[in-house]
């Protein structure tokens, strides 16, 4: 799948610039973007190790399991692959809180680690489990108490209300990532666990 | 409310640290294990993050991206949306800085306070970089084949854009 995607946008971008004659723009792009990438990664190192960290302090004391055993309702019905597995659980508690609390730089390191830890009980190498697709599809969704990047933005262009659309937000996010959730359930109801290949023609 | 999310952090580090150091964990132990943990990660997910920035950075600058953008326009007059609102759309799963630069524009066009504005605020907010999120966490595990994760995602982001538009009439 992946690797249809990649060659379509690469050979798509390659023929539209060929038409439009942005050829000069397009091996610009092709570097920038691969700089672009490194740049990305540097910034991201220092907190990507001090995120981790944190976390590995968080797990030692025990505190991830008690976050675990806090939302294990709430999880255990969302991803009942892993129901009782205070690791993973935790896990996804502390990404799924600092998506929430609005920590983006915590929330990549921390949603790496639980996918990761899914990733070593799973069976298949290359194949998502259920529980992964429905994680990553949480993360696509932007669900967050308080946007502040988006309120600051608002209040630079001279906004009366930067915070005036919370409602609208919430409503907004919250109505994307439930119908985004229950696709995956249909889509898991739909087909079997995990094998290697199921999913070939659907995705 | 500012003040209220910037004091988010430092209550959390706290709470992890006390937590932990109380129950006897080495704390600065734990850290550098982690740490290198993250080291190790970050060099991990490298190649995807450059295979993916590049071939956003092929389909944005070789026009791609304005020619998609101006095939979504007769569809969102249709539907009665701004019909700027739309390049935001189809730019907001797959490039997280083009968008925020794309809404930026937007907002000092229209006036953040405006209906456009406000549907561009709310569009942004609510939604991720799909694409991004994907990859990025995929690759990190070396997971091949994506499921059905692109079309929920996809699917997540025009229900996104459909409630954009309906909370922001409904309450304005």
């Amino acid at each position: 799948m992946i690797n249809y995607i990649w060659f379509g946008m690469i050979c798509a971008g390659v023929v539209c610039a060929c038409v439009t004659g942005r050829l000069g723009e397009l091996s610009a792009a092709v570097m920038g973007g691969a700089q672009g990438a490194v740049e990305l990664s540097l910034s991201l190192l220092g907190s990507m190790c001090a995120w981790l960290g944190f976390l590995r302090i968080a797990e030692e004391g025990g505190l991830t399991a008690l976050l675990a055993r806090g939302f294990s309702p709430f999880i255990d019905r969302l991803f009942p692959e892993y129901r009782g597995d205070r690791e993973i659980q935790g896990k996804i508690c502390m990404n799924l809180s600092a998506n929430f609390l609005g920590l983006g730089n915590a929330a990549t390191p921390l949603g790496i680690a639980a996918m990761r830890a899914m990733q070593e009980r799973s069976p298949h190498k290359d194949t998502p489990t259920k529980g992964m697709v429905l994680f990553v599809v949480f993360n696509t969704a932007s669900i967050q108490l308080l946007p502040v990047n988006m309120a600051a933005m608002r209040e630079a262009c001279g906004s009366a209300q930067p915070f005036g659309i919370l409602p609208e937000i919430w409503l907004t996010s919250l109505g994307a990532l439930v119908v985004a959730v229950l696709f995956c359930k249909m889509m898991e109801r739909r087909a079997p666990p995990p094998r290697p290949g199921p999913y070939n023609g659907t995705a | 409310m500012e003040q209220a999310s910037a004091a988010a952090l430092p209550v959390i580090l706290c709470v992890i640290l006390l937590f932990g150091f109380f129950r006897g964990v080495d704390v600065f132990d734990a850290f550098l294990a982690g740490a290198k943990e993250g080291l190790r990660t970050t060099l991990g997910i490298l190649p995807t993050l450059i295979g993916l920035m590049l071939a956003v950075a092929v389909v944005r600058d070789s026009g791609l991206l304005d020619i998609l953008c101006g095939l979504a326009r007769p569809l969102a007059e249709a539907v009665g949306v701004q019909p700027e609102l739309l390049p935001l759309a189809v730019l907001r799963p797959i490039s997280g800085s083009g968008s925020s630069a794309y809404t930026l524009s937007l907002l000092e066009e229209f006036g953040p306070d405006s209906g456009a504005g406000r549907m561009a605020s709310v569009l942004a907010a609510s939604t991720e970089t799909t694409f991004y999120a994907i990859t990025v966490y995929f690759g990190s595990c070396g997971i091949k084949k994506l499921s059905y994760s692109v079309p929920a995602g996809l699917l997540g982001d025009a229900a996104a854009l459909a409630f954009t538009v309906l909370t922001v009439q409904l309450f304005s």
